[in-house]
């Protein structure tokens, strides 16, 4: 068995190594596909679907395709690009989300992924659901309100914590993130440093005390669109 | 009552081993003895099965027939679909109401009886239907209503079948009113079988040729989506895997389709054949029938089918004599969720989990229930298999049209003389089916149910089969008296209920566009609805996760392809003023007026 794949990107010929995933692959290709609820060190979930790609002009999500020889990927094109505004546009408008005061902005994932395809405002209608806050714990916060069921802190305080605090609870667009408790956040074994809290991509899981810390210029996606940490690795292979 | 929560969880649990991958079954017993599963007995069950208690919750959460708020000892479920809708579900239900001096969703004082609404229940031919408890009541009418609810204020436990249905539904362990409405019979499925015979002639061959005769019979899958049966038999035996399984998708949730319903009535033996046909051929020594929970009714009988079989050596040790052949079946009961008919979301409600669909790469051939390569096929599709030992590979490809062989069940409701199950062969066209059911004035027909296409006359000389018009078999005619916008409304709000949630187009963009529907049938959408819809549509198809978001849009291009002047009439010249006619200025600025005690001057 060949110990190298070759795979084309947007006409960009690329190897892989076999067992990786299209957005593996892609990472160390230097080439970024937008994503929000993949996240290194994670089981990829599959469940946002920024990542759509076209395989051989089918839709597959890139964090859970493997790759193969010979398959033709396109990521950058306007089809695909308008697909995850429309995603991305759906996330805002499901949730209640407020950049403008919110503790995560310039760290935030889901803005950052919306400013890089160019969404200034959601077009899509507002829903407005009614979420709900739980800020029992001493040292961390969950806000529904922000979440966007990506997932991350369920399979971080599983894989990385070993703890199994969060899941999720609710079908369709009743779907909420929820505590391995009869009540409240503040009755599970969570703790401030754990990984599951650092691995929310939005401001739906925070820590307390520490909003505002960073001031605007400093921040995470201030001066570099998200992705630009992987288009650094382009040409290192 | 004469048992603790807390010893009831006990016992359920350690009836079903402990095992948190029995998590449905445990859930279900406790939803049946206490009309809930409480928060309290959430965790008893979590710390019972040495699990978190989140599991248990976003088990419960999930299924439509779960609940962890008490309800009562009896739960009327009202079937919701349009074909009931279109029989008068909406003067049931007011009598339901009027009766019970409740609305939809609400429990009677005393706690006895709940009233709610749920999705086609698999009786489209003998509606409107309802369910209560898990007994099925069938072409009500606001006066039967009367009658069964004086008999269920009487008694909670009162039989309320006065005159069992046809067949095997006036069998002991049915005794249903259910009629089975079999209108047309065909030489596969609706024929005589001896127990047994498809699996001595599959037993004298071996398994590598049991699974190139059904790929020479060309059959393909009958739940809708095609896929060729020896291939997947193919893939799930050459798969590595120390266990392998024979999965029986009997979830049939298609709006519209009721011909599982009528197999497992009158053909379960034959289902089970094919069953044990495919885990000869793929080496699996463990089949799962799964359930939906609409069919309740059938699950006793069933069993005794299973026992039957299992005495006469039909399942169980060396099936049929054969040395190093084991094969049994169980049966797995569902809890109300369409998803569950998507095969990796039925692997998942198997394992006791929440019914969302599993990423593929792998496929259940390769990865499966427990992980282990399996096969998952429909009710019709296992009978078919079972019909093709039989007679062979090349009776069956002698049968229907080109690459879509054999004979095709149709469950046919709606506006024609004789609703019910036709099995035909595959290649009928749409003319010569509306003829056969005695439909008149047919402006529409929806073809494969919700996820499928509503198609117009110029359509109806089209052929049903897997290259034109493919179905799982669902039916819905509609005459020209119909609002066919009001029926993908219907269907939209179906999928919106149904959907898992996990992926973002199909949790989100369902929601979004049967808001737009809704803006336009109250009159205030503009032409830039129609392109929004088809563009959010497009994204929903191409971006969803599974089957159900890859074709839940379907109600709504369909209609607007094939009837787009029923849109256009609706739709107004945009405002003069530059807002959007649907946006209501002073609903937008409502509450923000009442807290500030003062209008504002921007709403007038």
């Amino acid at each position: 068995m060949s110990d190298t794949i070759t795979l084309t990107i947007d006409g960009v010929e690329i190897q892989g190594k076999p067992g990786q995933t299209i957005m593996e692959a892609a990472d160390a290709a230097g080439i970024y596909i937008p994503r929000l609820c993949a996240m290194d060190g994670l089981v990829p979930h599959g469940s946002c679907r920024v990542c759509t790609v076209m395989v051989n002009g089918r839709p597959q999500s890139a964090c859970t395709q493997p790759i193969a020889p010979g398959i033709v990927v396109d990521n950058e094109t306007d089809e695909i690009n308008a697909i995850r505004r429309d995603i991305v546009d759906m996330l805002f408008v499901e949730g209640n989300h407020f950049c403008m005061f919110c503790e995560k902005s310039g760290n935030c994932e889901l803005q950052a992924v919306a400013y890089r395809l160019g969404i200034a405002a959601p077009r899509f209608p507002f829903q407005f659901p009614d979420c709900g806050i739980d800020a029992s714990h001493p040292d961390i916060f969950i806000d529904r309100d922000r979440c966007i069921l990506c997932g991350r802190c369920v399979r971080a305080s599983q894989d990385l914590d070993g703890k199994d605090v969060f899941g999720f609870v609710g079908r369709g667009s009743e779907k909420r993130i929820a505590v391995n408790s009869d009540a409240k956040l503040k009755d599970t074994n969570i703790d401030v440093t754990d990984k599951a809290v650092e691995a929310c991509p939005v401001g739906a899981l925070l820590k307390k005390r520490v909003g505002f810390a960073v001031p605007i210029g400093q921040r995470k996606y201030d001066h570099k669109p998200i992705g630009s940490d992987i288009e650094q690795n382009k040409g290192s292979l | 009552m004469s048992e603790t929560l807390e010893s009831a969880v006990k016992a359920v649990c350690s009836e079903c081993g402990n095992d948190r991958e029995r998590m449905m079954d445990i859930v279900r017993a406790i939803q049946g003895k206490f009309g809930c599963v409480s928060s309290e007995a959430m965790d008893m069950i979590a710390k019972q099965l040495a699990t978190h208690r989140v599991e248990v919750e976003s088990v419960v959460s999930f299924y439509s027939f779960l609940s962890d708020r008490p309800k009562g000892k009896v739960v009327i479920r009202l079937c919701d679909d349009i074909i009931d809708e279109m029989a008068g579900s909406a003067d049931v239900a007011n009598a339901f109401a009027t009766e019970l001096g409740i609305g939809i969703g609400e429990t009677t004082a005393d706690g006895k009886i709940t009233l709610e609404h749920t999705p086609c229940i698999g009786m489209c031919d003998q509606v409107p239907a309802a369910m209560v408890n898990d007994v099925v009541v069938t072409n009500l009418t606001p006066a039967k209503v009367k009658d069964i609810v004086a008999k269920l204020k009487a008694d909670v436990d009162a039989d309320l079948v006065d005159a069992p249905g046809d067949g095997n539904n006036a069998n002991d362990l049915v005794k249903a009113m259910v009629q089975n409405n079999i209108q047309q019979s065909g030489d596969v499925i609706f024929a005589g079988m001896e127990p047994g015979a498809a699996i001595k002639k599959a037993l004298e061959m071996a398994p590598k040729d049991v699974i190139a005769e059904v790929t020479k019979s060309k059959l393909r899958g009958r739940g809708g989506a095609g896929f060729p049966t020896g291939l997947k038999w193919k893939f799930t035996s050459d798969a590595p895997g120390a266990e392998k399984f024979v999965l029986c998708n009997a979830d049939e949730g298609e709006p519209g389709t009721f011909k599982d319903r009528v197999i497992l009535t009158e053909q379960p033996d034959m289902m089970f054949e094919g069953m044990t046909v495919a885990g000869y051929a793929i080496d699996a020594s463990t089949g799962v029938v799964y359930l939906r929970a609409e069919y309740a009714y059938l699950r006793e009988y069933l069993e005794s089918v299973l026992a039957r079989r299992r005495s006469d050596g039909l399942l169980g040790k060396s099936v049929c004599g054969k040395d190093g052949f084991d094969f049994d079946i169980r049966i797995q009961m569902g809890a109300g969720a369409y998803i569950c008919g998507e095969e990796t979301a039925l692997i998942s409600s198997c394992e006791g989990l929440r019914g969302d669909p599993k990423n593929r790469p792998p496929f259940p051939a390769q990865e499966g229930y427990k992980a282990g390569p399996t096969t998952v096929n429909n009710v019709e599709t296992f009978c078919c298999c079972a019909r093709v030992m039989e007679k062979g590979a090349d009776w069956f490809a002698g049968i229907g049209d080109g690459q879509s062989v054999g004979t095709k069940l149709l469950s046919i409701s709606g506006d024609c003389g004789k609703p019910g199950i036709y099995e035909v062969p595959f290649g009928i066209t749409v003319d010569e089916m509306l003829k056969m059911c005695g439909a008149k004035d047919t402006a529409a027909v929806q073809v494969g149910g919700a996820s499928g296409q509503m198609i117009g006359k110029n359509d109806f000389g089209r052929k049903i089969c897997y290259d034109d018009l493919a179905t799982g078999g669902s039916i819905m005619i509609f005459n020209s008296k119909r609002d066919l916008l009001k029926v993908a409304e219907k269907f939209m709000e179906f999928f919106v209920d149904e959907s898992c949630g996990y992926c973002t187009p199909c949790r989100a963009g369902n929601v979004l566009l049967l808001n737009a529907l809704k803006t336009i049938l109250a009159g205030k959408g503009e032409a830039s609805d129609l392109e929004y819809i088809e563009t959010l549509g497009n994204t929903v198809i191409k971006a969803s996760r599974c089957g159900l978001g890859q074709t839940s849009p379907n109600p709504i291009l369909t209609t607007l392809k094939n009837f787009r002047p029923a849109y256009e009439a609706l739709l107004v010249a945009p405002s003069k003023d530059g807002y959007q006619v649907s946006f209501d200025i002073k609903a937008a600025v409502g509450d923000a007026a009442a807290i500030a005690g003062r209008d504002s001057v921007h709403a007038y």
